[in-house]
């Protein structure tokens, strides 16, 4: 016990890192995933082209490879080569990354929505901005808060792939303890940690998915 | 001035011709049925004059505004989509699925048209969609959501969602197609007594009753083609056409 009260403050320094990096990720790949599903379906070819090409690199190549590829690649790309530091560079690999999933939880999302409400919607005069703002997209929300929770919690222990680049997660953390000291306890503590925060987050989708219930379908 | 005037409209998917020339004059205060065996483009017709399908050749004209013409080189031309959106805009629809938002309430579905669209204050618009309510009998039902409603009750509310708008013009796509038998009289009770009130209606059905009792014109499509039109008691009770005889034989 007292071995492990003695290991919690660096464990929870790592669970810092590992939460910062997941927030920033959903911030910002939940807007994005929405903005290339609404390109993916748009009427124009090249942008729906391009936005298909886009998905197929970053959910066909390992996220692990597109971890090194910003941070360590990206500096030598001509004209927009960047050395991002290893906290931005692995967060733009992550929202590129998730927002490319979401954007296809999104896709199938709006397009599972009946024609007939797009038609409801447009005899009353609403235009496709107001269409999709205001009847397609929050019945939307309720169809892809089921898929969107299993991407989340898969982020949360996905963000354990920083390890790459030297950066002091919550597991790199437990593993630097592990060798140190010869023991695998810090893995179970760890293991606690993990399990509390998908905890929170599948408590967090479930109450969000009751607010929903409140209409079918 | 008529309220709808369709010249010469032609419709086709892919290469199959569902509409081979309709004209139609729709005056102020015309209730209109339009019968015909299913795939005879009536519904197809009635899509048209709300642009929800675009029409290949012809004239629309809808209170003297044109919505679609086709020059001397056949093109159609259509009016931009903010002039078009305000022109379908005064033609309320009722649709065989409803459609209604199920994610709205009752009272929901009625005000959000006309808030988003023209810019109602809610406070303002709510005692106006509560007595719409009250005319089609689901005042209690204001604060429920569509999915515990019967199908009848349902499509009373679609009715109400589309008078929130205030249109000059109904059309009703097959309004009782998707009801249960014992459903249709409370919804047909609701469409009379917009007749009654002298609303402008196309009425695309299969309920030749309805059709017969309140209808001033019944038009007969078959195949693309108005075959006959007149009034209610020349139509069903002695119809000139050989295919009307046919059909009306196969439906009363």
């Amino acid at each position: 016990m007292e071995y492990i009260l003695s290991i919690l403050p660096p464990l929870l320094e790592g669970t810092v890192v590992t939460l910062q990096m997941f927030f920033s990720t959903i911030i910002l790949a939940l807007p994005l995933g929405l903005l290339l599903a609404l390109a993916r379906i748009s009427r124009f070819k090249a942008l729906s082209s391009a936005v298909g090409v886009y998905i197929w690199l970053f959910r066909g190549t390992p996220l692990m490879l597109q971890l090194l590829f910003i941070y360590f690649g990206l500096p030598f790309v001509p004209y927009i080569g960047v050395r991002l530091p290893d906290f931005s560079a692995a967060m733009v690999a992550f929202v590129l990354n998730y927002a490319a999933y979401f954007a296809e939880i999104f896709r199938a999302g709006i397009q599972s929505i009946d024609r007939g409400q797009y038609e409801g919607a447009k005899v009353l005069g609403m235009t496709y901005r107001q269409t999709m703002q205001r009847i397609v997209l929050p019945q939307v929300i309720k169809r892809v808060l089921p898929p969107v929770s299993n991407e989340t919690i898969t982020l949360v222990k996905d963000t354990s792939l920083i390890y790459v680049l030297a950066m002091n997660d919550l597991l790199r953390t437990t593993r630097a303890i592990v060798q140190r000291d010869f023991d695998t306890t810090p893995f179970i503590v760890a293991a606690v940690f993990y399990l509390i925060m998908t905890l929170v987050l599948t408590w967090m989708f479930q109450k969000l998915e009751q607010r929903y219930a409140v209409y079918d379908e | 001035m008529n309220m709808i005037k369709a010249i010469n409209i032609h419709k086709k998917f892919n290469n199959l011709e569902v509409l081979k020339g309709i004209s139609l004059q729709v005056n102020q205060g015309e209730v209109i049925a339009i019968i015909g065996p299913s795939g005879s483009g009536k519904s197809t017709f009635l899509r048209c004059l709300n642009r929800l399908e675009t029409i290949d050749q012809g004239t629309l004209e809808i209170q003297g505004d044109i919505l679609a013409d086709s020059g001397p080189d056949g093109q159609v031309r259509y009016a931009t989509e903010a002039e078009a959106r305000r022109i379908c805009r005064r033609m309320g629809m009722v649709f065989q699925q409803f459609n209604l938002f199920p994610h709205f309430t009752v009272l929901e579905n009625l005000i959000e048209a006309p808030l988003t669209v023209k810019g109602v204050k809610r406070e303002e618009f709510v005692p106006q969609a509560e007595e719409l309510l009250h005319k089609v009998g689901l005042a209690e039902k204001r604060d429920v959501y569509p999915s515990r409603l019967s199908g009848g009750q349902k499509q009373r509310v679609a009715i109400a969602r589309a008078l929130a708008m205030n249109p000059d013009i109904m059309l009703f796509d097959e309004p009782t197609s998707a009801l249960d038998p014992e459903l249709t009289g409370e919804v047909l009770k609701t469409m009379r007594k917009l007749a009654e009130e002298h609303m402008t209606m196309i009425v695309v059905t299969h309920e030749m009753a309805f059709a017969r009792e309140v209808a001033n014109r019944v038009i007969f499509m078959d195949n693309g083609e108005i075959v006959e039109q007149g009034d209610p008691e020349t139509v069903f009770g002695s119809p000139s056409q050989s295919r009307t005889k046919a059909f009306l034989q196969r439906v009363i």
